[in-house]
C-alpha cells in the first residue's frame, strides 16, 4: 500500500466515550445517531408547527409577522421532510436492515458513517438560516421565480438551496449502501422472496432515492447558477418558463412521496403479522404491489400541476395515473385487514400505533383519490384540504408507522421494554391530537381557506375551527411529549427485553438485545419466509444459539474510522462558503472546506479497513 | 470474514448474493443514477431549445468539424482504455501503462479542446462581408438567422461589418444551458482523467495495480465509457440537431 506523508492522528482501535461514537462505523451506532438526531430535528419541526398554530387560532393575530410566517412554514415542511421523516426511515434502515437479511454490516460501513454526518452536516446549515439573516421563505417546494435574486435578495433560500444538495448527498451515499447490502449481502437461503417486507420495501425506497435524488441535484444547481453567476434558467425576461422548476421538482417531488411512506408501510406490514400471529397475507401480493408503486410513482407528477394550464390531455392522463396508483395502495390495505382477520390480536403499543396508521392512511388515501380528478382539484389546490391530506398520508401514514417501529424495536436497540402503558397514553395523545388538530382543515379548506396565509378575518367563519385544529396541536404536542418521556425513562430503567420479546418472526430476534457488536456469531441459512419463526416453531437448527458456540474474537470487524466525519465537516464547511460565494470571504472558506473533503476521501481510500498491526498508524 | 473487510479490500473472491462485487454493484447503481443527472440536463437544454431572445444562437457557434474531431478522439479513448484493461490482466503491467495513459491523454485532449470550444464561443465576432452582401441578393439568405440582425449596419461605404457578440452562461437561455451541459460533461471528464492518472501512478508502487486487483480499473473503465456515451448523446442532441434541426 502507499506511504500518507501526511501525519495522521492515531487510528481509534478501541476508542470509548464520545470518540467511540464520532469514529463509528458500526451500522447499529449509527442508526441510534439517525434516530436520535431526527427525532430532536422532528421536534424543532414541531415547534415550527406550534407557532403557526397560536398564530392561526385567532382571527386579526400578529403573534408572529407575516415574514416570519413564510419562514416558518418554509422552515416547517422542509424539516419535516428532510430532517424528521427520511432520516427517521434512515435510522431503522442503518439498525434493522443488516439484521433482517443476516449480514454483519452494511455493504460500506465507512461510507455509512459518512452518510450520517454528511445527514448532520446538511440539517445544521439549514438550521442556522434561522440565526444567520433569515431561514428560507418560499415554500418547500421553491417554486420559481419568487425564489430568483430578484424577487428573494438575501440568503435564506441560498442556505435552502445548498444545505438540500448537502442533503442529497447524504442520502444518495446512503441509498448505494442499502442497494448493495440487500442485494448483495443477504445470509445464504435468503432469495429476494423469502426478504421481510421491511429489507423489500427498503430496497424499493432505496431505488427511487437513487433515480429521484438527481433530478431535484439538477434543479436546485440551475436554482444556484441563476443565483449566483447570474444565469437565466428561471429569468421570464430571457424567455424561461418557470413551469420547468415545477417539472423538475416533482419529478422529484412525487417518488419523494414515496420514499416518505414505503419504509413505513414496510414497518407496519411487519408488526401487523408478529402481533396478529399469523404469517403476512398475501406476501407476494404485498411485495408486488410495493413494487409497482415505485414505478408508478414516476408517471404522476403532474397532478401537482393541474392548475396551471397543462392542457386537458395531460391534465386527464395525469389524473387517471393518479386514480390508478391507489390501486396498489388499497390491495396493501386489504393485506393488512386480512392479515389481522381471525388473527389472535395483542394490542400491545407499536400494534395500536400500526392499526392507527391503516386506519389514517385510509383517510389520506381516500382525499388523496378526490384530488386526483383534475377538475375536484381545481377546487382544493392550495386550499387547507390539500394541508389537511398531506398530513393524514404524512403524519397519519409515515410518523404513527415509524412511532410503531420505535416502540417495536426500542428492546433490539437497548435491550429494554418501553412502558406500556405510557405507550397506550402516548398513542391516544397522538391519535386525538392529530385528528383534532388535522380533521377540521378538511372543512377550512372546503370552505375556501388559502394554504399559507399569516392570518385571516373574522367575517370568513374559519374561527371555530381554526381554534380547534390549534388546541388538537397542543394535545399532539403533549403526546410527543410523552414519547420523550417514555423512550428516556425505559431507556435508563426499562423491563429487560430479553432477545425475542414479541415472539418475532424475523431474524434480528435470534440475536440477544442489545445485538453484539458482530451481530451473528454465525451466519444463518434461511430456508424460507419468516425465518426465525420457522426455525422456533419447526426446530430447523440455523443458527446456533447465542454465546453456546463460535469464537468471537474470530471475527473481524472493521476498524472506527475518522476520515467520514473529517470529509463531512469540510463539507458543512464547504457549502457554508458557498452561501457567500459573491464574497471572497465565500469562495476562501468554500475552498478550504472543499480541499479539507478531498483530503480525507483520498485519505479514506487508502485507509486499510483494520490496520494489520493493532493501533498502527498510517502504514 | 466480514463481507465488508473483503469489499474495501477490492477482493475479487468474496461471496455475495448474486456474485457481483460489491464495489460494482455501486459503480452501476451510481451511474444509474448519474444517467438521471445528465437527464435532466439535457432535458432542459432541450425544453429551452429555441427560446432564446437574443444571439448567438447554436448555428452561430458551433463548428461541427471540430467537434467531431474531439468525439473522434473520446471515442478512441475508450477502445485504448478497453486494451489497458486487457493488457492488466494479460499480465502485461507495461502495456497496461501505455494504455492507460494514452486513454488519460486523449481524455485531457478533449478537455483542450473543450476550452478552446468554450473561449472561441465567448469570443464569438459577428463578422459580414457588407459588399457581398450589397451585390448579390442570395447572400443574405445564407446567413444565419442572428447575422441578419446585424444587416443594417452594411450602410453605405461600410465594407466590411465586424463586432464581438460572444457566448456566455449570462447570455441567454442558449448560453446557459449548454455551457452547464457540457460543463458537467467535462468535470465528469475531468475526474475520469484524475482517475485514469491515479492509476497510472499506483502501477509503479509496489502491489498498486495487479491482475489480481484489476476490479480497480475494471471499475475506472466502466465510468470511463459511460462518461463517453453520454458524450455521444450531448453531441447529437446538441450540436447536431443544434445545427441541423431538420434531421
Ligand atoms: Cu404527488
Amino acid at each position: 500500500m502507499t506511504t500518507l506523508a501526511i501525519p495522521l492522528p492515531k487510528r481509534p482501535a478501541h476508542p470509548t466515550g464520545v470518540l467511540a461514537w464520532l469514529t463509528t462505523i458500526d451500522h447499529k451506532k449509527i442508526g441510534i445517531l439517525y434516530g436520535v438526531t431526527a427525532f430532536v430535528l422532528f421536534i424543532t419541526g414541531g415547534l415550527e408547527a406550534l407557532y403557526m398554530r397560536f398564530q392561526l387560532a385567532q382571527p386579526g393575530q400578529d403573534f408572529v409577522s407575516p415574514e416570519v410566517f413564510n419562514q416558518l412554514f418554509t422552515m416547517h415542511a422542509t424539516t419535516m421532510i428532510f430532517l424528521g421523516v427520511m432520516p427517521l426511515g434512515a435510522a431503522f434502515f442503518n439498525f434493522v436492515i443488516p439484521l433482517q437479511i443476516g449480514a454483519r454490516d452494511v455493504a460500506f460501513p465507512r461510507l455509512n458513517a459518512f452518510s450520517y454526518w454528511t445527514f448532520l452536516a446538511g440539517a445544521i446549515l439549514l438550521k442556522l438560516s434561522w440565526f444567520l439573516g433569515g431561514a428560507p421563505n418560499a415554500g418547500w417546494f421553491g417554486y420559481a421565480p419568487i425564489t430568483g435574486s430578484d424577487f428573494n435578495p438575501g440568503h435564506g433560500i441560498d442556505y435552502w438551496a445548498v444545505s438540500l444538495q448537502v442533503l442529497g448527498i447524504a442520502s444518495l451515499a446512503a441509498a448505494f449502501n442499502f442497494i448493495v447490502t440487500i442485494v448483495n449481502m443477504r445470509a445464504p437461503g435468503m432469495s429476494l422472496m423469502r426478504m421481510p417486507l421491511f429489507t423489500w420495501m427498503t430496497l424499493v425506497t432505496s431505488f427511487l432515492l437513487v433515480l429521484a435524488f438527481p433530478v431535484i441535484t439538477v434543479a436546485l444547481i440551475e436554482l444556484m447558477f441563476d443565483r449566483f453567476f447570474g444565469m437565466n434558467f428561471f429569468s421570464i425576461g430571457a424567455g424561461a418558463n418557470p413551469l420547468l422548476w415545477q417539472h423538475l421538482f416533482w419529478i422529484f417531488g412525487h417518488p419523494e412521496v414515496y420514499i416518505l411512506i414505503l419504509p413505513a408501510m414496510g414497518i407496519v406490514s411487519e408488526i401487523i403479522p408478529t402481533f396478529s400471529r399469523k404469517p403476512l397475507f398475501g406476501y407476494p401480493v404485498v411485495v408486488l404491489s410495493g413494487v409497482i408503486i415505485g414505478f408508478m410513482g414516476w408517471m404522476v407528477w403532474s397532478h401537482h400541476m393541474f392548475t396551471v394550464g397543462l392542457g386537458p390531455v395531460a391534465n386527464s392522463v395525469f389524473a387517471l395515473t393518479t386514480m390508478a396508483i391507489a390501486v396498489p395502495t388499497g390491495v396493501k390495505i386489504f393485506n393488512w385487514i386480512g392479515t389481522m382477520w381471525n388473527g389472535s390480536i395483542d394490542l400491545r403499543t407499536p400494534m395500536l400505533f400500526a392499526i392507527g396508521f391503516v386506519f389514517l392512511f385510509i383517510i389520506g388515501g381516500l382525499s388523496g383519490v378526490m384530488h386526483s380528478s383534475a377538475a375536484s382539484d381545481a377546487q382544493q389546490q392550495d386550499t387547507y384540504f390539500i394541508v389537511a391530506h398531506i398530513h393524514y398520508v404524512l403524519f397519519g401514514g409515515s410518523i404513527m408507522a415509524i412511532a410503531a417501529g420505535a416502540y417495536y424495536w426500542f428492546p433490539k436497540m437497548t435491550g429494554r421494554l418501553m412502558d406500556e402503558r405510557m405507550g397506550k397514553l402516548n398513542f391516544w395523545l397522538v391519535f386525538m391530537g392529530m385528528n383534532i388538530s388535522f380533521f377540521p382543515m378538511h372543512f377550512l379548506g372546503l370552505d375556501g381557506m388559502p394554504r399559507r396565509i399569516h392570518s385571516y378575518d373574522s367575517a370568513m367563519g374559519w374561527d371555530l375551527w381554526n381554534l380547534v385544529s390549534s388546541a388538537g396541536a397542543v394535545v399532539l404536542a403533549a403526546g410527543i411529549l410523552v414519547t420523550i418521556i417514555n423512550m428516556v425513562r425505559s431507556a435508563k430503567q426499562g423491563e429487560k427485553a430479553g432477545a425475542d420479546p414479541w415472539d418475532g418472526r424475523t431474524l434480528e430476534w435470534s440475536i440477544p438485545s442489545p445485538p453484539p457488536e458482530y451481530n451473528f456469531e454465525q451466519i444463518p441459512t434461511v430456508h424460507g419466509k419468516d425465518a426465525f419463526w420457522m426455525q422456533k416453531r419447526q426446530r430447523v437448527s440455523t443458527v446456533p444459539v447465542a454465546g453456546a458456540s463460535g469464537d468471537s474474537h474470530d471475527i473481524h470487524l472493521p476498524q472506527p474510522s475518522y476520515w467520514p466525519l473529517i470529509a463531512s465537516i469540510g463539507l458543512l464547511i464547504g457549502a457554508y462558503g458557498l452561501v457567500y460565494s459573491a464574497t471572497w470571504t465565500g469562495i476562501i472558506v468554500g475552498a478550504v472546506g472543499l480541499a479539507t473533503t478531498v483530503v480525507s476521501v483520498y485519505a479514506w481510500s487508502f485507509e486499510p479497513v483494520n490496520e494489520p498491526v493493532e493501533g498502527a498508524a498510517g502504514h | 470474514m466480514a463481507h465488508a473487510e473483503a469489499a474495501a479490500h477490492g477482493g475479487e473472491h468474496e461471496e455475495t448474493s448474486t456474485g457481483l462485487n460489491h464495489r460494482k454493484l455501486l459503480m452501476w447503481a451510481f451511474l444509474g443514477s448519474d444517467c438521471m443527472f445528465f437527464g435532466s440536463l439535457i432535458a432542459t437544454y432541450v425544453v429551452y431549445f429555441g427560446r432564446s431572445k437574443v444571439g448567438p444562437f447554436p448555428e452561430d457557434v458551433f463548428s461541427i468539424p471540430t467537434t467531431s474531431v474531439s468525439t473522434f478522439v473520446l471515442l478512441m479513448s475508450s477502445m485504448s482504455m478497453v486494451l489497458a484493461y486487457a493488457a492488466l490482466n494479460r499480465g502485461s503491467i507495461k502495456g497496461f501503462r501505455i494504455w492507460i495513459a494514452s486513454t488519460a491523454i486523449m481524455g485531457m485532449t478533449f478537455l483542450a479542446f473543450q476550452v478552446f470550444e468554450f473561449t472561441d464561443f465567448a469570443n464569438h465576432e459577428v463578422h459580414l462581408d457588407c459588399v457581398e452582401i450589397r451585390t448579390n441578393e442570395a447572400a443574405i439568405e445564407e446567413l444565419t438567422d442572428y447575422e441578419k440582425t446585424f444587416v443594417d449596419e452594411c450602410v453605405e461605404g461600410v465594407d466590411e461589418f465586424e463586432e464581438q457578440h460572444g457566448l456566455t452562461p449570462r447570455t441567454n437561455l442558449f448560453g446557459t444551458t449548454f455551457f452547464t451541459l457540457t460543463g458537467f460533461h467535462g468535470a465528469h471528464v475531468t475526474l475520469g482523467v484524475i482517475w485514469l492518472l491515479s492509476l497510472l501512478f499506483f502501477s509503479f508502487t509496489r502491489g498498486g495495480v495487479t491482475p489480481a486487483r484489476s476490479l480497480d480499473v475494471d471499475l475506472a473503465a466502466l465510468y470511463w465509457h459511460f462518461v463517453d456515451v453520454v458524450w455521444i448523446v450531448i453531441f447529437t442532441v446538441v450540436y447536431l440537431f443544434g445545427v441541423f434541426p431538420g434531421i
